[in-house]
């Protein structure tokens, strides 16, 4: 069993991936094992109609998903009635959660709107993913350069919100020392190892981050799938850690 | 996974970092333990540390005999690269001849002190082939601007275009791959070295459909990256597996048979 917190559905803006169609996606998760996927949409990056997007997930993950998918919103809170669509994410498509992408819809955390958000979400009981970076900033468009999402107002603001979970996705390799440690410290985090790299990298994660915080995420299909698969495999964790990495973590996560 | 069941994977791009180690020794120890797991057969390492990326002459020698300390007790499983500064031309003609005419190395890497376009280069690369030595030069296209001294790919073309008898090896393939592939593809003594970047999906399908599936290496650069990040890249492609064995192993093997061969290293 594998619980994959990291996934996107439909096209990434700049090129076509090999497994951007749904079907095609949902039939490598199953040939992978991957019993579980947590899926958001790329179109969430730059479309503006997020009601229509988050009504299309939860369709792609309904018709095509094979009961691997699990949808999770889009939300962007500089648009107005962002909470409307926070309500729909619940209510209306039983999401138990929303991914967030605050550099590409340009807010900072330290922003009112990003705490107001926050405190919707909590209130929701709603699992708030927040994707840190989409790529490698040094590949991206020349014209459409976005740089990682700072993380530094994050713990202070967790201090007013305890019981609010936070997934921060393709953060490894960017958060580190003191940063990584205040969030580590701030609450319920929890980070996916879609971006860790470095020889036996979950081992040297796991030296710096909680097992129980430590979740399987691939970045697929932007990333192939295979990358975080191995990542398993070069780490010597042992059949406990790994089972709390591949889906005991995910798992007690949705149930909190 | 089915690279753990691959006899023949040949790692380009290996570093002798990403461990703990106070030692070379103890450090290629622990990397080889990391490649037992991923199933990597044979290693090229090259570059010691501290890192230099302007490196004087008395630095690169002192980084290839970290190199050849680290090799020497793995002569089974580990190659090794020289490591030059093309900014001391004269410096870097004795440093092939100490570690590949003389010495245990069988190739070179070029890093980010000089870009590689530049004619200070050519009795180096002439040089190396008088050798059989592998040539492997680093190159980025970075969105915000490369060192000034580090090569892109269209540099690697221009001095690969003036030895088109010399085969050399594209670093990183350019970084941002959907334009260094497109660089290099008719260039055909350029191979293509898939490590050092994220795994971004679709990156080896459009290599093999472009360069051919006989002109890519896989590489990780390690241990900055991890083996399995790297060998994703090969193992998630849509690409035949006759081509996943020539990139994992097969190509490289060739590229490095003559220099082998002449140096008695039977495989």
């Amino acid at each position: 069993m594998i619980t994959d917190v990291n996934i996107n559905l439909s096209r990434w803006p700049f090129r076509r991936l090999p497994h951007d169609e749904t079907a095609k996606l949902v039939g490598k998760l199953e040939r992978a094992g991957i019993t579980q996927a947590w899926a958001c949409s790329f179109d969430g990056l730059l479309h503006h109609d997020i009601s229509a997007l988050n009504q299309r997930l939860a369709d792609d993950c309904n018709q095509l998903g094979k009961g691997i998918l699990v949808p999770f919103g889009c939300i962007n809170p500089t648009l107005t009635g962002w909470q409307k669509d926070l309500a729909q994410c619940k209510r209306k498509h039983q999401m138990p959660g929303i991914r967030l992408f605050p550099n590409y819809h340009d807010y900072k955390l330290d922003d009112r709107l990003f705490a107001d958000l926050l405190a919707q979400a909590e209130q929701e009981e709603m699992i708030v993913q927040i994707a840190l970076k989409m790529e490698d900033e040094r590949t991206q468009h020349p014209r459409l350069r976005v740089p990682a999402v700072d993380m530094k107002p994050l713990p202070e603001l967790l201090e007013k919100h305890p019981k609010i979970r936070i997934v921060i996705l393709n953060g490894m390799k960017t958060l580190r020392g003191d940063l990584l440690a205040e969030l580590v410290e701030a609450g319920n985090v929890y980070f996916d190892i879609s971006m860790q790299e470095s020889v036996g990298g979950i081992e040297k994660m796991l030296k710096l981050i909680p097992l129980e915080r430590v979740l399987f995420g691939s970045h697929f299909p932007f990333f192939y799938l295979e990358s975080s698969l191995l990542k398993l495999k070069e780490s010597n964790l042992g059949r406990f850690r790994e089972e709390a990495i591949r889906y005991k973590n995910a798992a007690g996560l949705l149930k909190t | 996974m089915k690279t753990a069941t691959r006899k023949s994977i040949w790692d380009l791009h290996c570093h002798l970092s990403g461990v703990n180690g106070k030692t070379v020794d103890e450090r290629i120890a622990r990397l080889m333990e990391y490649a037992d797991r991923m199933g990597v057969e044979r290693l090229v390492f090259f570059m010691g540390w501290p890192w230099s990326v302007d490196p004087d002459p008395d630095d690169f020698r002192r980084q290839n005999d970290q190199v050849i300390q680290a090799l020497s007790h793995w002569h089974d499983r580990a190659f090794g690269f020289a490591y030059l500064n093309p900014k001391y031309p004269r410096e870097c003609l004795a440093e092939l001849d100490r570690c590949i005419a003389h010495g245990p190395l069988v190739g070179i890497k070029l890093w980010v002190s000089k870009r590689c376009k530049d004619s200070e280069l050519d009795a180096i690369v002439e040089r190396t082939a008088e050798l059989k030595g592998v040539i492997f030069q680093h190159t980025w296209y970075k969105a915000g601007g490369n060192l000034e001294g580090e090569s892109t790919p269209a540099d690697l073309v221009a001095l690969a275009a003036r030895h088109p008898d010399i085969p050399m090896i594209c670093g990183h393939a350019g970084g941002d791959w959907e334009l260094g592939i497109r660089t290099v593809r008719d260039q055909k003594n350029l191979y293509l070295g898939t490590g050092g970047f994220d795994p971004t999906a679709g990156f080896m399908e459009m290599a093999v459909r472009e360069v051919g599936e006989d002109r890519i290496i896989y590489g990780s650069d390690i241990g900055g990256r991890s083996f399995a990040s790297q060998l994703a890249k090969v193992d998630g492609a849509e690409i035949s597996e006759k081509a996943k064995e020539k990139i994992l192993g097969g190509n490289l093997k060739q590229l490095m048979l003559p220099i082998l061969k002449q140096k008695g290293i039977r495989l």
